[in-house]
This record gives structure tokens, sequence and C-alpha cells, in this order.
């Protein structure tokens, strides 16, 4: 689309914001890589630049860490599957014409405001609070025993949190997408004698595949670093503990720099892994 | 079988009313097209019969049975729309065959229907590709295709060659009349292009703001237009209008001469006047005359090449059987 001088001009002046991008994000990134060959404990005063790949070894070896790879794994795709299936049903709510229309949209979006760790701790403490929770209310008013869901069921806590969080955004998105269903190919498909059900699974689910796939694209990069609702409501205890988590627990519980970092690298670099894996079949479907 | 009465059909939107009760019938087998200016409800009488829109008011009848409740799906009609509606995400046999797999039909009978309907269409070269991977006009068929696999009682068509351009459109035109007459299938077919509504009609329905104006053959509506209204509206260039002492000289309240009706002559006529824009298309010369004490140019259709151009003087004489005449009311004398 530019001409070699207007293309000149864009790098010139793109310049700038790569190169504090790229200070932002090296320098920590290269610390962290630094860090992850040495062995660091400040608290024992150990400090010795070189030891090679034995933190790693270390890290990758321990039992936690296979643990901790499941939970993110279980965790993220818990996550994706109710924000993407709430999310299509919200926004096929939100398309029709309702009384109240904008204010209901309003409400909808408004968690995507609250901080993670204020609707954690509201979670914890309104919803899941076995004593005074509004869940063991409800169980209690179905003279049922008040169950503990922290303790109980504590990665599928965790993962109605995260998704009760992320469902605006991703309703946003399909909500947009439903819009932009042509009116006429929805009628075309009533005349083609399509009930219901037969609409949604062949016209408005293909229609809605491309802002589908973003979503769990941009939610699976934010899920993988989840962080503050484990913080807030388990501490990563009760096998809640992701590889974020884990990371966190090595600099700062254990003060292990040098294990931590190197938690840290391994953490990037399985992140893209699933970023490259993802890449190559959503692009094919934002391709075409 | 497709015969389609509509009694005192009628439809608001709100406060607005856009149809008011309406009675119409239409034979099987007809191609009847509605015209109209931009806005009078064509599309609206369109999707009231394909049960898109419900009715405010009145009967719809599809072969005797009462189909005003039925749902779209139900009433056995199918419809072409102006912008396609193709599904983008299947591929063109996937798309003509998506009536027959929602119909529940087997798949050897299905592939037949598509073999038919592609070969009918020339879609054969292109049953593998998206619908984004072809031109407009194949598109259009494929839209086609989509309609008629299923055998529908009537075809419903809004105005489906209007985003073609003008070479194609000729060439649907043409093709579309051919199906009529293959099939046998009632159509119904909404348009504001004249030439659409003249070429392909067995019967014009002319329609301003929701009312039938007149319902008659393309020769009868030029022949003999009901009112000013469809006087003005069918034939192009538009019938000149005449009010004043030219209308009184008749005995009525307005008189109205096609072009084609305006003969040049040497000298004498009845009007005369100076050429404003003279149109040379060859096999016809269009003159825009200015004529004393008349607000708007006369529209004169002369055959052939005519060695007249802008500013020369020119005589017309109406042909005296041509001349229509029109009441206070605008309505034909006859
Ligand atoms: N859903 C609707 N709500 C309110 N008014 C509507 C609606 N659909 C159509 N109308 C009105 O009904 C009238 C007829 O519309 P319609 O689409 O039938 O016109 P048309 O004859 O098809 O025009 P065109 O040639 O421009 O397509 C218009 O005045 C339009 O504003
Ligand atoms: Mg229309």
């Amino acid at each position: 689309m530019a001409t070699q001088h207007s293309r000149s001009a864009a790098r010139l002046m793109i310049a700038p914001a790569v190169f504090v991008l790229l200070v932002w994000m090296l320098i920590p990134l290269c610390m962290t890589l630094y860090f992850s060959f040495a062995d660091y404990r400040p608290m024992r005063a150990t400090f010795e630049p070189w030891i090679g790949f034995d933190n790693y070894v270390s890290f990758v070896t321990s039992s936690s860490f296979t643990n901790s790879v499941i939970t993110t794994l279980q965790m993220v795709g818990g996550i994706l599957c109710i924000t993407i299936a709430g999310g299509i049903a919200l926004a096929l709510l939100l398309d029709q014409p309702i009384f109240g229309q904008g204010v209901v949209r309003i409400l909808v979006i408004a968690p995507f405001f609250v901080m993670p760790t204020v609707s954690a701790l509201v979670w914890k403490n309104m919803f899941f609070n076995v004593d005074n929770g509004l869940f063991s209310y409800l169980y209690k008013a179905l003279g049922l025993q008040p169950y503990d869901f922290l303790s109980q069921a504590p990665v599928f806590s965790i993962v109605v949190i995260v998704a009760w969080q992320w469902l605006p955004f991703a309703t946003l998105i399909l909500l947009t997408a439903v819009q932009s269903l042509s009116s006429e190919q929805l009628e075309a498909a009533e005349m083609d004698g399509a009930p219901g059900w037969a609409r949604f699974w062949y016209i408005i689910l293909p229609h809605l595949s491309r802002a589908i796939t973003v979503v769990i694209l941009i939610q699976t990069i934010f899920l993988l670093s989840v962080f503050a609702e484990i913080f807030v409501t388990t501490n990563g205890a009760f096998g809640t503990r992701t590889l974020t988590y884990l990371v966190y627990q090595r600099v700062l519980e254990s003060q292990n720099i040098g294990l931590g970092s190197a938690g840290g690298i391994i953490a990037v670099i399985l992140a893209n892994i699933v970023a490259i894996f993802l890449m190559r079949i959503v692009g094919k479907n934002l391709d075409n | 079988m497709g015969r389609i009465t509509l009694e005192n059909v009628q439809k608001r939107f709100g406060e607005v009313e856009v149809i008011p009760p309406l009675n119409l019938t239409i034979e099987d087998g007809e191609f009847v097209v509605f015209v109209g200016p931009s806005g009078c409800g064509k599309s609206t009488l369109l999707r009231l019969i394909a049960g898109l829109e419900d009715v405010s008011g009145g009967e719809i009848r599809i072969d005797g049975r009462p189909a005003t409740d039925l749902p779209p799906a139900k009433r056995g009609l199918a419809m072409v729309f102006q912008s396609y509606a193709l599904y983008p995400h299947m591929s063109v046999r996937k798309n003509i065959a998506f009536p027959l797999k929602m119909a529940g039909m087997d798949q050897a009978e299905q592939d037949r229907r598509i073999a038919k309907a592609a070969e009918a269409l020339n879609l054969t070269d292109y049953l593998d590709r998206r619908p984004g991977q072809l031109s407009g006009g194949q598109r259009q068929r494929v839209a086609i295709g989509r309609a008629i696999v299923r055998e529908p009682a009537a075809f419903l068509f809004d105005e489906p060659l209007s985003n073609l351009d003008a070479a194609l459109r000729v060439g649907m035109r043409m093709e579309i009349s051919e199906l009529h007459t293959t099939l046998a299938t009632t159509m119904i077919y909404v348009t504001h292009d004249q030439v659409e509504a003249m070429t392909m009609a067995d019967k014009i329905v002319v329609l301003r703001a929701g009312n039938i104006e007149q319902v008659g053959t393309p020769l009868d509506l030029y022949r003999e237009p009901r009112n000013v209204f469809v006087a003005g509206f069918i034939g192009s260039p538009k019938m000149n209008l005449l009010e004043g002492e030219h209308a009184r000289a008749h005995g009525c309240k307005t008189i109205g001469i096609r072009p084609e009706h305006l003969d040049v002559v040497d000298s004498g006529g009845t009007f005369t006047g100076k050429i404003g824009v003279a149109e040379h298309l060859g096999s016809d010369t269009f003159f825009h005359v200015h004529i004393p004490g008349m607000a708007e140019p006369m529209t004169v259709r002369a055959s052939g090449e005519v060695g007249l151009r802008h500013g020369d003087p020119i005589h017309l004489a109406p042909q005296a059987d041509k001349i229509h005449r029109f009441d206070d009311k605008g309505l034909r004398i006859s």
C-alpha cells in the first residue's frame, strides 16, 4: 500500500516505540536468563554466577513441575470451555431486542473491570465461604450439607472465578461477530427449511469461528499467567499450583532466584510452544 | 402448483402502514413482476408472501390452502435475495444441497438434483469452490440453483440482478426467463428496473406506497395506463405529461404523449421548440425539446439517425390516436 518513501518514514516513526518495547522486554528477559544459570540464594548469601543447567534439571525433574503443567492445562482448558460456551450463549441473547438493552450490556461487561484480586476475594468470601457464603445458604435452604468449594473442588472453583472475569471479553467479541452476520443469510436458511438448531449449527457457528479463534488465542495468552486468583483463594494449595505459581513459590517462598528464573524461562518456552501450536491451528481458520 | 392469493393483506410497522389492505391473485405458472418506486413496499410484500414478515391483517393462500400462519419453510416457496445470501463457508455444492439436506433427502437423490441444477445453470465446474471465489453472475446462479433444487411451488426474487453490471444483467434476465419457460413454475419478481419488468413479465403489478395502481400484461400497461402514475412509470423514456391549454384542447386535465409517438415534421406540427439535449444512440435519437410556455422539456424519440443537434428548431406532431387523456383525479379517460 505504501510507497518507498512513506515506508521508511513509518519505520522511523515506529522506531522509538519498538526501542522502548525491546528495552522493556529484553532487559528483564536477559536478567532472568542470566540468573537461571546461577546459584543465587540471597537469604543464604550464595551467589555463584555459573552452574550450567543444574537449575533447569532440578526444576523439571521435581514432581511439582509435571503436576503444575497439568493443573495449568486443566485450568486454561476449563476456563476456555466455559467462556466460549457462555460467551456464545450471552452474545446470542444480547443480540435479541430486549427491554433495557443498553443497561444489560453494560452489566454483562462489568466483571471485566473488576480487578482480579478483588473478584477473587468477593467470590471467596461471598460465595464459596463454608459458613457465610451464598452457596452454603443455598445448600442449606435445599436441605443439603454445605460444600467447601475451595478445598473440595479447588481447581473448579478457580476456573469459575476466572471464567466469570473473562466471560465479558468473550461475550463482547462474539457479540460483534453475531451482529455482523447478515440477516438475509439467516432468512435464506429459514426459507431452506432449517430449524433453529440447524441455523445455529450450520450458519451462526461457522460465522463465529473466526471470532472464537481470536478469543481462544488472546485468552490463552493471558490465562497462562493467572496468578492473583490462586494467591488469594488457595495460595497454591490443594493442587492449584500452576506453572506461574510454582515459579513464584520457588523465587519468593524458597528464596531460590536461580531455580525460579529457570522455571520462568521454561514457562516462557512452553507458552511459546502453545502459542505456535495455536497459531498453526487457528491461523488456518483466520486465512479464509 | 403455485397459485397464490392475497386477500386484504395488510402490513404495519408500528404506526406506519406500509401496505394498506391489498388483494391480488397470482395464477399458477405465471411470471409476475412487482414494480414501483423505491420504498413503495415491494420487498415487504414479497417478504409477507415468503413468511419472513408477519401480516398485520388479511389472508394469504397458497394453492387454496391458508398459509398466513405457516412458517416460511412450510410454504414451499424459494427465495433469491438481492445480496444472494449464500453461505460463505460452504462450497457451492453444499450451498445448493443445504435445503435438500434440511429436508432429509437421501444422498443419491441429492446428488442427482444438484447435478441437474448445476448443468442447467452452467455451474458444474464450480461446484467445489466457495462463493467468495465466484463472480457476481456465478453467485447469482448459485442462489438460483439453491432455489430450484427444492422444486418449490413458486420462486420469489427480490431485485436479484441489481448487483450485476449492465451486460451481465441482460444475460441473466434471459436465463431467468428461459428457466421460467422450462420449469413453468410461478415466479414473483421484484424490481424497479422497468426494462426487466417489461421484458420478463406475464403480468406486471405496479405499486405506489403499498397500493396496487394497476395489474396487467406489459403491453396493457403500455397501451392503456390506468392513471397518470402508471403512465409516467411504465415506458422508457418517460411519457410526456402535459397540463394546461394543450390538455384543455383535448377536454381533460392531463394528456400524455409517449416520446415515440411524437413525429418530427419539417414545418407546422402542434409543438415548436428548440432542442436542448440531443442523445444520438445510433438506432434511436432522443431529443429534449424546450417548448415556450412549458416548464418541462419534452422528450422525443426519433428512430434512426436524425441530423438535428443542440439549438436547432424542431417541429413536433403527436400521433392523434396515441394521445392518453386523464381526468381531474388522474384517471384515464377512454
Ligand atoms: N422493519 C421495518 N421497520 C419499519 N419500517 C420498515 C421496515 N422495513 C421496511 N420498512 C418501510 O417500509 C417501506 C417499504 O419498504 P420496502 O423495503 O418494502 O421498499 P421497496 O419497495 O422494496 O424499496 P426498494 O426498491 O428501495 O427496495 C419503506 O418506507 C420502509 O422504510
Ligand atoms: Mg426492496
